[in-house]
């Protein structure tokens, strides 16, 4: 006979659903009304079709925050990975000192934004700030506020600073789930370090690398408060990423419409690539 | 209540469609339980699987229209429907 299968734990997801309904959907829902109307007011919208997006996708100032955003995020990837690897590779394996490694590498993450962004204000300035002052004293003409470059190079060390110790710490725990097996075979053939690392670390460490690489590019996609209270978008407009450009243009100056049509895009691309992560991570699941 | 949401009617439906897919494929997955296959994806894919790249796809072909002609999206709709159906026959 066939069993008869019992879906009523269904119901269980109801509260879930409910919850991400009112989280997600509903606001989703809102904002694709908003992005095909001219909102004035309360009870003044006007229907507008897709104008707002075919403005949004020409839209110059948009298109520079995209690309900055996508510079930057490629930057941060291009850093933070291999140099978390190479901490995690550095950090002591067991005992007091690799406990007391952990806490030091952990504590930037424990420090919350809008604080990151003052502490790398201060540090980073001429006058009373130790790191630029420190490098002015070495004869390099260093101010974030002033010149495109060094703003850029500060936002993105504030940036490495804060969030390699994540990568580092997934990448730590990556390695002390290898088996000591594998070490003891490779010693056994006389592998060497670099062998080692390419053929028993870097293949292990494939699943965390894809977590890594894909909370890395969305935590650094959806950037605001630190680059925000660090250079406040400037100088010009050089450091203004996505989020900031959004926030400007919706509540700034309340151009609902068009800050609905450019954040359906945001969605888009982010959803993408969530979308061709989640596929690589579950593909590197069934390998395993 | 739902006044701030500030309804139009395009959305409605939009929004109606899409709820209206999700409910066929959920009575069609019901009714004949599909497995994982392989068509001219590089991925395995389930119906669902396909389904979700081919409203994905879809937005960037609406997308792509209106950045790159003047064409009525109409146009852009009709692709979009053609390359789902092709996806979730033979993807």
């Amino acid at each position: 006979m066939d069993k008869i299968p019992n879906n009523r734990a269904w119901w269980l997801v109801l509260p879930v659903f409910l919850l991400v309904a009112f989280s997600a959907l509903i606001p989703l829902m809102t904002v694709v009304n908003y992005s095909v109307q001219d909102i004035f007011g309360p009870g003044q919208a006007y229907f507008v079709g897709t104008e707002w997006f075919k403005e949004v996708l020409t839209d110059e100032r948009l298109q520079d925050s995209l690309l900055r955003q996508f510079l930057f995020s490629s930057a941060v990837l291009l850093i933070q990975i291999p140099l978390g690897i190479g901490v995690a590779l550095m950090m002591p394996k067991s005992g007091i000192k690799g406990s007391l490694c952990l806490i030091l590498v952990a504590i930037p993450l424990l420090i919350p934004w809008n604080v990151v962004g003052t502490i790398w204000q201060i540090f980073a300035r001429g006058d009373i700030g130790l790191f630029g002052w420190g490098i002015n004293q070495l004869g390099v003409d260093y101010n974030y506020t002033g010149s495109t470059v060094d703003a850029w190079l500060t936002v993105l060390l504030m940036d490495v600073w804060h969030w390699t110790p994540l990568v580092a710490l997934l990448c730590y725990s990556g390695l002390r789930a290898i088996p000591e097996a594998f070490y003891q075979a490779a010693e056994i053939d006389r592998a060497s370090k670099w062998a080692v690392f390419r053929y028993i670390q870097l293949p292990r460490l494939k699943s965390v690398l894809i977590i890594a690489v894909l909370l890395r590019f969305m935590d650094s996609f959806m950037i605001y408060t630190e680059p925000f209270v660090l250079t406040g978008g400037g100088p010009g407009s050089s450091t203004t990423f996505l989020s900031q450009t959004l926030t400007t243009m919706a509540i700034g100056q309340f151009d609902l419409g068009r800050a609905a049509a450019f954040s359906l895009i945001y969605f888009l691309i982010v959803l993408l690539i969530s979308w061709l992560f989640f596929t690589a991570i579950t593909h590197a699941d069934k390998e395993q | 209540m739902i006044s701030w949401m500030n309804w139009t009617p395009s959305v409605a439906i939009f929004f109606a469609v899409i709820a209206g897919i999700l409910a066929v494929m959920t009575v069609y997955e019901i009714v004949s339980p599909c497995t994982e296959r392989k068509g001219f994806l590089p991925i395995e894919t389930t119906r669902g699987d396909r389904l979700f790249i081919g409203l994905l796809s879809a937005a960037y072909i609406h997308l792509a229209f209106l950045a790159v002609s003047d064409v009525t999206l109409w146009v852009a709709l009709a692709v979009s429907v053609v390359w789902a159906l092709v996806l979730l026959r033979w993807g």
